[in-house]
Protein backbone atom coordinates (compact mmCIF):
# COMPACT_ATOMS: atom_id res chain seq x y z
CA UNK A 1 0.00 0.00 0.00
CA UNK A 2 1.22 3.45 -0.94
CA UNK A 3 0.08 5.99 1.29
CA UNK A 4 1.41 9.51 1.74
CA UNK A 5 0.35 11.14 5.23
CA UNK A 6 2.21 14.47 3.87
CA UNK A 7 0.15 13.96 0.45
CA UNK A 8 -2.72 13.80 2.49
CA UNK A 9 -2.29 16.92 4.66
CA UNK A 10 -1.56 18.92 2.26
CA UNK A 11 -4.87 17.48 -0.25
CA UNK A 12 -7.05 18.11 2.91
CA UNK A 13 -7.69 22.18 2.81
CA UNK A 14 -7.60 21.87 -1.11
CA UNK A 15 -10.30 19.35 -1.09
CA UNK A 16 -12.45 21.45 1.65
CA UNK A 17 -12.16 24.21 -0.66
CA UNK A 18 -13.40 22.23 -3.09
CA UNK A 19 -15.62 20.64 -0.85
CA UNK A 20 -17.44 24.59 -0.46
CA UNK A 21 -18.44 24.38 -3.92
CA UNK A 22 -19.83 21.07 -3.66
CA UNK A 23 -22.19 22.63 -1.10
CA UNK A 24 -22.82 25.38 -2.91
CA UNK A 25 -24.60 23.05 -5.81
CA UNK A 26 -25.86 20.76 -3.47
CA UNK A 27 -27.78 23.68 -1.04
CA UNK A 28 -28.95 25.88 -3.89
CA UNK A 29 -29.93 23.04 -6.24
CA UNK A 30 -32.16 21.34 -3.43
CA UNK A 31 -33.82 24.78 -3.57
CA UNK A 32 -34.72 24.97 -7.38
CA UNK A 33 -35.54 21.48 -7.32
CA UNK A 34 -37.87 21.70 -4.10
CA UNK A 35 -39.92 24.89 -5.64
CA UNK A 36 -39.56 23.71 -8.90
CA UNK A 37 -41.05 20.35 -7.98
CA UNK A 38 -44.21 21.83 -6.52
CA UNK A 39 -45.02 24.11 -9.72
CA UNK A 40 -44.51 20.91 -12.22
CA UNK A 41 -46.71 18.78 -9.78
CA UNK A 42 -49.26 21.36 -8.98
CA UNK A 43 -49.35 22.37 -13.42
CA UNK A 44 -49.15 18.64 -13.94
CA UNK A 45 -52.74 18.64 -11.88
CA UNK A 46 -53.75 21.36 -13.24
CA UNK A 47 -53.56 22.19 -16.98
CA UNK A 48 -55.74 21.21 -19.67
CA UNK A 49 -55.30 17.69 -21.54
CA UNK A 50 -52.65 18.62 -24.52
CA UNK A 51 -50.41 20.72 -22.48
CA UNK A 52 -50.71 18.49 -19.68
CA UNK A 53 -49.36 15.58 -21.83
CA UNK A 54 -46.22 18.14 -23.42
CA UNK A 55 -45.32 19.01 -19.41
CA UNK A 56 -45.20 15.17 -19.26
CA UNK A 57 -43.55 14.52 -21.87
CA UNK A 58 -40.37 16.96 -20.99
CA UNK A 59 -40.30 15.74 -17.28
CA UNK A 60 -39.79 12.45 -18.68
CA UNK A 61 -37.45 13.38 -20.96
CA UNK A 62 -35.12 15.60 -18.69
CA UNK A 63 -35.31 12.46 -16.13
CA UNK A 64 -34.60 9.44 -18.27
CA UNK A 65 -31.63 11.04 -19.95
CA UNK A 66 -28.05 11.45 -18.54
CA UNK A 67 -27.03 14.45 -16.24
CA UNK A 68 -23.68 14.66 -17.84
CA UNK A 69 -24.97 14.70 -21.08
CA UNK A 70 -27.83 17.78 -19.73
CA UNK A 71 -25.30 19.55 -18.15
CA UNK A 72 -22.23 19.58 -21.18
CA UNK A 73 -25.48 20.34 -23.70
CA UNK A 74 -26.06 23.60 -21.39
CA UNK A 75 -22.96 24.52 -20.82
CA UNK A 76 -22.45 24.71 -24.48
CA UNK A 77 -25.99 26.85 -24.88
CA UNK A 78 -24.88 29.51 -22.29
CA UNK A 79 -21.91 29.30 -24.29
CA UNK A 80 -23.26 30.33 -27.86
CA UNK A 81 -25.16 33.62 -26.30
CA UNK A 82 -23.19 36.41 -26.34
CA UNK A 83 -25.11 37.57 -23.05
CA UNK A 84 -24.97 34.62 -20.74
CA UNK A 85 -20.88 33.66 -21.75
CA UNK A 86 -19.66 34.81 -18.82
CA UNK A 87 -22.52 32.74 -16.64
CA UNK A 88 -19.80 30.55 -14.10
CA UNK A 89 -19.85 27.07 -14.61
CA UNK A 90 -21.12 26.58 -11.12
CA UNK A 91 -24.27 28.86 -11.51
CA UNK A 92 -24.99 26.70 -14.86
CA UNK A 93 -24.21 23.40 -12.63
CA UNK A 94 -27.12 24.10 -9.66
CA UNK A 95 -29.21 25.38 -12.53
CA UNK A 96 -29.41 21.81 -14.67
CA UNK A 97 -28.57 19.64 -11.60
CA UNK A 98 -31.85 21.77 -9.86
CA UNK A 99 -34.13 21.19 -12.71
CA UNK A 100 -32.80 17.48 -13.34
CA UNK A 101 -33.88 16.83 -9.50
CA UNK A 102 -37.11 18.86 -9.85
CA UNK A 103 -38.74 16.13 -12.18
CA UNK A 104 -37.86 13.75 -9.69
CA UNK A 105 -39.56 15.44 -6.64
CA UNK A 106 -42.54 16.05 -9.09
CA UNK A 107 -43.77 12.73 -8.56
CA UNK A 108 -42.82 12.85 -4.67
CA UNK A 109 -45.16 15.63 -4.58
CA UNK A 110 -47.54 14.40 -6.72
CA UNK A 111 -47.35 11.09 -4.85
CA UNK A 112 -47.67 12.81 -1.50
CA UNK A 113 -51.46 15.17 -2.48
CA UNK A 114 -52.73 11.90 -4.09
CA UNK A 115 -52.01 10.29 -0.48
CA UNK A 116 -54.29 13.05 0.87
CA UNK A 117 -57.77 11.46 1.72
CA UNK A 118 -60.58 12.72 -0.83
CA UNK A 119 -62.84 13.72 2.18
CA UNK A 120 -60.32 16.47 2.83
CA UNK A 121 -61.03 18.16 -0.85
CA UNK A 122 -64.73 17.07 0.25
CA UNK A 123 -64.50 18.97 3.77
CA UNK A 124 -62.98 22.38 2.29
CA UNK A 125 -65.65 22.26 -0.58
CA UNK A 126 -68.25 21.91 1.57
CA UNK A 127 -66.58 24.79 3.94
CA UNK A 128 -66.36 27.10 0.66
CA UNK A 129 -62.75 27.61 0.89
CA UNK A 130 -61.21 29.24 -2.06
CA UNK A 131 -58.87 26.54 -4.42
CA UNK A 132 -55.89 28.52 -3.53
CA UNK A 133 -56.94 28.81 -0.05
CA UNK A 134 -58.12 24.50 -0.30
CA UNK A 135 -54.56 23.82 -1.51
CA UNK A 136 -51.90 25.52 0.69
CA UNK A 137 -53.94 25.63 4.24
CA UNK A 138 -55.73 22.18 3.42
CA UNK A 139 -53.95 19.72 1.39
CA UNK A 140 -50.22 20.96 1.19
CA UNK A 141 -49.41 21.03 4.97
CA UNK A 142 -50.90 17.39 4.54
CA UNK A 143 -48.85 15.96 1.42
CA UNK A 144 -45.54 17.71 2.85
CA UNK A 145 -45.69 15.05 5.32
CA UNK A 146 -45.50 12.45 3.60
CA UNK A 147 -43.43 13.74 1.07
CA UNK A 148 -40.49 15.63 3.43
CA UNK A 149 -38.63 12.00 3.47
CA UNK A 150 -38.45 11.65 -0.26
CA UNK A 151 -37.56 15.06 -0.96
CA UNK A 152 -34.47 14.73 1.70
CA UNK A 153 -33.28 11.17 0.17
CA UNK A 154 -33.41 13.27 -3.44
CA UNK A 155 -31.52 16.09 -1.57
CA UNK A 156 -28.93 13.37 -0.68
CA UNK A 157 -28.50 11.85 -4.31
CA UNK A 158 -27.90 15.53 -5.93
CA UNK A 159 -25.29 15.83 -3.74
CA UNK A 160 -23.85 12.31 -4.43
CA UNK A 161 -24.46 13.47 -7.93
CA UNK A 162 -22.48 16.70 -7.87
CA UNK A 163 -19.45 15.50 -9.07
CA UNK A 164 -20.66 15.19 -12.83
CA UNK A 165 -19.88 18.73 -12.53
CA UNK A 166 -16.68 17.67 -13.67
CA UNK A 167 -17.73 17.36 -17.16
CA UNK A 168 -18.36 21.40 -17.33
CA UNK A 169 -15.00 22.11 -14.98
CA UNK A 170 -16.19 22.98 -11.60
CA UNK A 171 -13.46 22.61 -9.26
CA UNK A 172 -15.92 20.95 -6.99
CA UNK A 173 -14.61 17.86 -4.35
CA UNK A 174 -13.84 15.38 -6.96
CA UNK A 175 -12.56 17.91 -9.95
CA UNK A 176 -10.41 18.87 -7.11
CA UNK A 177 -9.61 15.33 -5.76
CA UNK A 178 -8.45 15.00 -10.13
CA UNK A 179 -6.01 17.92 -10.11
CA UNK A 180 -4.61 17.60 -6.86
CA UNK A 181 -3.41 13.66 -7.66
CA UNK A 182 -2.42 14.86 -11.27
CA UNK A 183 -0.36 17.17 -9.74
CA UNK A 184 1.50 15.60 -7.30
CA UNK A 185 0.46 12.55 -8.89
CA UNK A 186 -1.04 11.11 -5.53
CA UNK A 187 -4.46 9.88 -6.91
CA UNK A 188 -4.61 7.35 -3.39
CA UNK A 189 -4.89 10.13 -1.08
CA UNK A 190 -6.93 12.43 -3.13
CA UNK A 191 -9.24 10.06 -3.80
CA UNK A 192 -9.59 8.24 -0.79
CA UNK A 193 -10.09 11.35 1.19
CA UNK A 194 -12.80 12.61 -1.27
CA UNK A 195 -14.79 9.12 -0.82
CA UNK A 196 -14.39 9.65 3.06
CA UNK A 197 -15.27 13.14 2.74
CA UNK A 198 -18.93 12.01 0.93
CA UNK A 199 -19.43 9.34 3.34
CA UNK A 200 -19.04 11.50 6.34
CA UNK A 201 -21.27 13.65 4.88
CA UNK A 202 -24.19 11.74 3.51
CA UNK A 203 -24.32 8.44 5.54
CA UNK A 204 -25.44 10.97 8.65
CA UNK A 205 -27.84 12.73 6.79
CA UNK A 206 -29.46 9.85 5.48
CA UNK A 207 -29.71 8.07 8.81
CA UNK A 208 -31.39 11.54 9.86
CA UNK A 209 -33.93 10.89 6.94
CA UNK A 210 -34.72 7.76 8.28
CA UNK A 211 -35.67 8.84 11.35
CA UNK A 212 -37.59 11.75 10.13
CA UNK A 213 -39.39 9.41 8.24
CA UNK A 214 -40.91 7.39 10.97
CA UNK A 215 -41.32 10.43 13.17
CA UNK A 216 -43.72 11.94 10.33
CA UNK A 217 -45.06 8.56 9.41
CA UNK A 218 -48.99 8.60 9.42
CA UNK A 219 -49.26 5.07 9.77
CA UNK B 1 -30.50 21.44 -41.55
CA UNK B 2 -29.84 19.36 -44.72
CA UNK B 3 -25.76 19.80 -43.90
CA UNK B 4 -26.85 17.92 -40.08
CA UNK B 5 -28.19 15.48 -41.77
CA UNK B 6 -25.77 14.53 -44.26
CA UNK B 7 -22.83 15.53 -41.73
CA UNK B 8 -25.34 12.59 -39.30
CA UNK B 9 -25.89 10.27 -41.99
CA UNK B 10 -21.86 9.99 -42.21
CA UNK B 11 -21.51 10.33 -38.45
CA UNK B 12 -24.14 7.06 -37.95
CA UNK B 13 -21.19 4.00 -37.95
CA UNK B 14 -19.26 6.32 -35.62
CA UNK B 15 -22.45 7.42 -33.42
CA UNK B 16 -24.03 3.40 -33.38
CA UNK B 17 -20.13 2.31 -31.71
CA UNK B 18 -20.99 5.04 -29.16
CA UNK B 19 -24.06 3.27 -28.69
CA UNK B 20 -22.44 0.38 -28.29
CA UNK B 21 -20.15 1.15 -25.39
CA UNK B 22 -23.04 2.44 -23.80
CA UNK B 23 -25.00 -0.65 -23.96
CA UNK B 24 -22.63 -2.87 -23.11
CA UNK B 25 -21.26 -0.88 -20.08
CA UNK B 26 -25.36 -0.88 -19.22
CA UNK B 27 -25.95 -4.17 -19.81
CA UNK B 28 -22.75 -5.93 -18.07
CA UNK B 29 -22.80 -3.38 -15.47
CA UNK B 30 -26.57 -4.05 -14.64
CA UNK B 31 -25.67 -8.01 -14.62
CA UNK B 32 -22.83 -7.09 -11.81
CA UNK B 33 -24.78 -4.94 -10.55
CA UNK B 34 -27.91 -7.70 -10.23
CA UNK B 35 -25.35 -10.27 -8.96
CA UNK B 36 -23.81 -7.81 -6.27
CA UNK B 37 -27.38 -7.20 -4.78
CA UNK B 38 -28.30 -10.67 -4.69
CA UNK B 39 -25.56 -11.60 -2.61
CA UNK B 40 -25.30 -8.69 -0.15
CA UNK B 41 -29.23 -8.51 0.25
CA UNK B 42 -29.46 -12.22 0.55
CA UNK B 43 -26.35 -11.70 3.21
CA UNK B 44 -28.66 -8.39 5.30
CA UNK B 45 -31.78 -10.73 5.54
CA UNK B 46 -29.50 -13.42 7.52
CA UNK B 47 -29.88 -14.52 10.65
CA UNK B 48 -26.25 -14.70 11.47
CA UNK B 49 -24.79 -11.15 12.19
CA UNK B 50 -21.22 -12.32 10.97
CA UNK B 51 -22.86 -12.20 7.48
CA UNK B 52 -25.17 -9.27 7.88
CA UNK B 53 -23.27 -6.92 9.26
CA UNK B 54 -20.42 -7.24 6.59
CA UNK B 55 -22.61 -7.02 4.15
CA UNK B 56 -24.40 -3.66 5.82
CA UNK B 57 -21.32 -1.94 5.79
CA UNK B 58 -20.62 -2.74 2.41
CA UNK B 59 -23.22 -1.31 1.00
CA UNK B 60 -23.25 1.88 3.38
CA UNK B 61 -20.29 2.28 2.06
CA UNK B 62 -20.08 2.19 -2.00
CA UNK B 63 -24.09 3.96 -1.77
CA UNK B 64 -22.42 6.55 0.43
CA UNK B 65 -19.03 7.50 -1.75
CA UNK B 66 -20.43 8.74 -4.99
CA UNK B 67 -19.76 6.88 -8.52
CA UNK B 68 -17.30 9.31 -9.76
CA UNK B 69 -15.00 8.50 -6.71
CA UNK B 70 -15.26 4.66 -7.24
CA UNK B 71 -14.73 5.03 -10.91
CA UNK B 72 -11.91 7.45 -10.40
CA UNK B 73 -10.39 4.86 -7.52
CA UNK B 74 -10.04 2.15 -10.02
CA UNK B 75 -9.28 4.20 -13.18
CA UNK B 76 -6.39 6.08 -11.41
CA UNK B 77 -5.46 4.62 -7.91
CA UNK B 78 -5.43 0.69 -9.40
CA UNK B 79 -2.36 1.21 -12.07
CA UNK B 80 -0.91 2.22 -8.57
CA UNK B 81 -1.47 -0.47 -6.77
CA UNK B 82 0.28 -2.60 -9.53
CA UNK B 83 -3.19 -3.50 -10.94
CA UNK B 84 -3.83 -2.00 -14.53
CA UNK B 85 -7.40 -1.86 -15.87
CA UNK B 86 -8.77 -1.54 -19.21
CA UNK B 87 -11.33 1.44 -19.05
CA UNK B 88 -14.34 -0.42 -19.83
CA UNK B 89 -13.48 -2.89 -16.91
CA UNK B 90 -13.33 0.02 -14.58
CA UNK B 91 -16.84 1.80 -15.94
CA UNK B 92 -18.38 -2.02 -15.34
CA UNK B 93 -16.72 -2.47 -12.28
CA UNK B 94 -17.57 0.92 -10.76
CA UNK B 95 -21.38 1.31 -11.74
CA UNK B 96 -21.99 -2.44 -10.94
CA UNK B 97 -20.35 -1.78 -7.55
CA UNK B 98 -22.55 1.57 -6.94
CA UNK B 99 -26.02 0.14 -8.19
CA UNK B 100 -25.47 -3.31 -6.75
CA UNK B 101 -25.13 -1.54 -3.73
CA UNK B 102 -28.36 0.62 -4.14
CA UNK B 103 -30.47 -2.60 -5.26
CA UNK B 104 -28.85 -4.45 -2.71
CA UNK B 105 -31.37 -2.22 -0.45
CA UNK B 106 -33.94 -2.89 -3.00
CA UNK B 107 -33.59 -6.81 -2.42
CA UNK B 108 -33.02 -6.85 1.17
CA UNK B 109 -36.09 -4.68 2.15
CA UNK B 110 -38.39 -6.82 -0.82
CA UNK B 111 -37.45 -9.79 0.96
CA UNK B 112 -38.25 -8.49 4.59
CA UNK B 113 -41.54 -7.20 2.89
CA UNK B 114 -43.03 -11.14 1.73
CA UNK B 115 -45.91 -11.87 4.03
CA UNK B 116 -44.87 -13.03 7.32
CA UNK B 117 -47.85 -16.08 6.82
CA UNK B 118 -45.53 -17.18 4.04
CA UNK B 119 -42.13 -18.16 5.92
CA UNK B 120 -44.43 -19.35 8.71
CA UNK B 121 -46.23 -22.04 5.97
CA UNK B 122 -42.91 -22.70 4.36
CA UNK B 123 -41.43 -23.29 8.10
CA UNK B 124 -44.69 -26.00 8.68
CA UNK B 125 -43.93 -27.68 5.10
CA UNK B 126 -40.91 -28.18 6.92
CA UNK B 127 -38.71 -26.73 3.16
CA UNK B 128 -35.67 -26.53 4.03
CA UNK B 129 -34.39 -22.51 4.00
CA UNK B 130 -32.44 -23.02 1.06
CA UNK B 131 -35.97 -24.56 -0.75
CA UNK B 132 -37.87 -22.00 1.48
CA UNK B 133 -35.73 -19.02 -0.38
CA UNK B 134 -35.59 -20.13 -4.04
CA UNK B 135 -39.16 -22.10 -4.33
CA UNK B 136 -41.45 -19.67 -1.91
CA UNK B 137 -40.26 -16.27 -1.18
CA UNK B 138 -38.01 -15.18 -3.99
CA UNK B 139 -40.69 -15.37 -6.48
CA UNK B 140 -42.84 -13.08 -4.37
CA UNK B 141 -39.90 -10.45 -3.20
CA UNK B 142 -38.72 -10.73 -7.12
CA UNK B 143 -42.36 -9.34 -8.28
CA UNK B 144 -42.46 -6.66 -5.36
CA UNK B 145 -38.88 -5.34 -6.38
CA UNK B 146 -39.07 -5.29 -10.45
CA UNK B 147 -40.46 -1.48 -10.67
CA UNK B 148 -37.66 -0.30 -8.03
CA UNK B 149 -34.92 -2.06 -9.80
CA UNK B 150 -36.57 -0.42 -13.25
CA UNK B 151 -35.72 2.72 -11.45
CA UNK B 152 -32.30 1.98 -10.83
CA UNK B 153 -31.58 0.50 -14.55
CA UNK B 154 -32.69 3.82 -15.67
CA UNK B 155 -29.98 5.32 -13.53
CA UNK B 156 -27.93 3.20 -14.48
CA UNK B 157 -28.09 3.78 -18.28
CA UNK B 158 -28.01 7.48 -17.46
CA UNK B 159 -24.79 6.67 -14.89
CA UNK B 160 -22.64 5.24 -18.06
CA UNK B 161 -22.27 8.89 -18.94
CA UNK B 162 -19.88 9.55 -16.48
CA UNK B 163 -17.35 6.82 -18.66
CA UNK B 164 -16.45 9.47 -21.22
CA UNK B 165 -14.56 11.04 -18.90
CA UNK B 166 -11.95 7.91 -18.45
CA UNK B 167 -10.99 8.22 -21.97
CA UNK B 168 -13.82 5.39 -22.99
CA UNK B 169 -15.70 6.69 -26.37
CA UNK B 170 -19.17 5.86 -25.41
CA UNK B 171 -22.86 7.60 -26.76
CA UNK B 172 -21.66 10.89 -24.92
CA UNK B 173 -18.51 11.16 -25.99
CA UNK B 174 -19.82 10.79 -30.00
CA UNK B 175 -22.29 13.53 -29.29
CA UNK B 176 -19.44 16.15 -28.35
CA UNK B 177 -17.91 14.81 -31.24
CA UNK B 178 -20.87 15.29 -33.12
CA UNK B 179 -21.62 18.86 -32.17
CA UNK B 180 -17.67 19.64 -33.24
CA UNK B 181 -18.24 18.10 -36.69
CA UNK B 182 -21.72 19.67 -37.54
CA UNK B 183 -20.97 22.72 -34.98
CA UNK B 184 -24.58 22.94 -33.95
CA UNK B 185 -25.43 22.59 -30.42
CA UNK B 186 -28.98 22.12 -30.37
CA UNK B 187 -28.94 19.83 -33.24
CA UNK B 188 -25.74 17.33 -31.79
CA UNK B 189 -27.00 17.13 -28.32
CA UNK B 190 -31.04 16.69 -29.24
CA UNK B 191 -30.49 13.91 -31.48
CA UNK B 192 -27.72 12.31 -28.55
CA UNK B 193 -30.71 12.71 -25.69
CA UNK B 194 -33.24 11.27 -27.76
CA UNK B 195 -31.25 7.88 -28.21
CA UNK B 196 -30.87 7.77 -24.47
CA UNK B 197 -34.86 8.69 -24.35
CA UNK B 198 -35.43 5.73 -26.60
CA UNK B 199 -33.21 3.17 -24.71
CA UNK B 200 -34.26 4.42 -21.33
CA UNK B 201 -37.93 3.33 -22.82
CA UNK B 202 -37.00 0.41 -23.89
CA UNK B 203 -35.77 -0.96 -20.56
CA UNK B 204 -38.92 0.58 -19.19
CA UNK B 205 -41.06 -1.27 -21.28
CA UNK B 206 -38.38 -4.76 -20.71
CA UNK B 207 -38.85 -4.41 -17.04
CA UNK B 208 -42.36 -4.20 -17.73
CA UNK B 209 -42.97 -7.13 -19.54
CA UNK B 210 -40.22 -8.85 -16.64
CA UNK B 211 -43.00 -7.42 -13.76
CA UNK B 212 -46.25 -9.03 -16.05
CA UNK B 213 -44.22 -12.14 -15.99
CA UNK B 214 -43.39 -12.41 -13.01
CA UNK B 215 -46.99 -11.26 -11.13
CA UNK B 216 -48.26 -13.96 -13.83
CA UNK B 217 -46.45 -16.64 -12.16
CA UNK B 218 -47.92 -16.04 -8.45
CA UNK B 219 -51.00 -16.27 -10.40
CA UNK B 220 -51.72 -12.32 -9.81
CA UNK B 221 -51.97 -9.48 -11.84
CA UNK B 222 -49.78 -6.27 -11.75
CA UNK B 223 -51.06 -3.20 -9.29
CA UNK B 224 -52.96 -0.85 -12.12
CA UNK B 225 -51.79 -2.77 -14.99
CA UNK B 226 -53.83 -2.18 -18.40
CA UNK B 227 -56.00 -4.82 -18.00
CA UNK B 228 -56.99 -3.19 -14.42
CA UNK B 229 -57.16 0.13 -15.84
CA UNK B 230 -59.59 -1.14 -18.53
CA UNK B 231 -61.83 -2.53 -16.45
CA UNK B 232 -61.93 0.32 -14.31
CA UNK B 233 -62.89 2.81 -17.17
CA UNK B 234 -65.21 -0.19 -18.23
CA UNK B 235 -67.24 -0.05 -14.83
CA UNK B 236 -67.18 4.08 -14.49
CA UNK B 237 -68.84 4.37 -18.16
CA UNK B 238 -71.77 1.58 -16.90
CA UNK B 239 -72.25 3.86 -13.55
CA UNK B 240 -72.48 6.77 -15.74
CA UNK B 241 -74.93 5.35 -17.82
CA UNK B 242 -76.82 4.27 -14.57
CA UNK B 243 -76.72 7.64 -13.17
CA UNK B 244 -77.90 8.76 -16.42
CA UNK B 245 -81.00 6.92 -16.68
CA UNK B 246 -81.90 7.54 -13.05
CA UNK B 247 -81.93 11.11 -13.43
CA UNK B 248 -83.74 11.10 -16.52
CA UNK B 249 -86.11 8.97 -14.58
CA UNK B 250 -86.66 11.05 -11.52
CA UNK B 251 -86.87 14.09 -14.54
CA UNK B 252 -89.56 11.58 -15.89
CA UNK B 253 -91.25 11.50 -12.36
CA UNK B 254 -91.54 15.02 -12.51
CA UNK B 255 -91.08 15.40 -9.03
CA UNK B 256 -93.49 12.63 -7.73
CA UNK B 257 -91.36 11.20 -5.28
CA UNK B 258 -87.89 13.33 -5.64
CA UNK B 259 -85.72 9.97 -5.63
CA UNK B 260 -87.45 8.53 -2.50
CA UNK B 261 -87.28 4.98 -2.56
CA UNK B 262 -86.52 5.14 -6.70
CA UNK B 263 -83.07 3.08 -6.10
CA UNK B 264 -81.68 2.63 -9.41
CA UNK B 265 -82.50 -1.00 -9.23
CA UNK B 266 -86.16 -1.02 -9.35
CA UNK B 267 -85.56 1.59 -11.84
CA UNK B 268 -87.20 -0.18 -15.38
CA UNK B 269 -90.82 -0.41 -14.02
CA UNK B 270 -91.02 3.02 -12.02
CA UNK B 271 -89.67 4.52 -15.03
CA UNK B 272 -92.50 3.10 -17.33
CA UNK B 273 -94.91 4.34 -14.72
CA UNK B 274 -93.73 7.94 -14.84
CA UNK B 275 -94.64 7.68 -19.13
CA UNK B 276 -97.96 6.20 -18.76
Amino acid sequence: MIWNWEFAAEALPILLRGFVNTLIATVVGTIIATVLGLILAVAIRGLPRWINWIVRLLVAFVRNTPLVVQLIFVYYIFAGIPGLVDVPALVIGFIVIGIHYSTYMSESYRAGIDSVPPGQFEAATALSLPPVRTFTAVVLPQALRATIPSLGNYAVAMFKDTPFLFAISVVELVTSAQQFGAAKFAYTEAFTLAGIIFLVASYPTSLLIQRLDRRLATY
Amino acid sequence: MTENLTTLLNFLPQLWEGVRVTIILTVVGSLGAVIIALALGLAMTSTHAWLRVPARIIVEFFRGTSLLVQLFWLFYVFPLLGVELDPMICGIGALALNYGAYSAEVVRSSITTVDKGQWEAAIALSLSPSRRMIRVIFPQAWALMIPSLATLLIQLLKGTAVVSFITLQDLTDKITQLRQSTNDTYFAFTVGLIIYFVIAWLIQEFMNFLERRATAALGRRRPNSRTDRREARRLARADAVRKDRSTSRAAADDGGGDGLGTGPESGPASGQGGRL
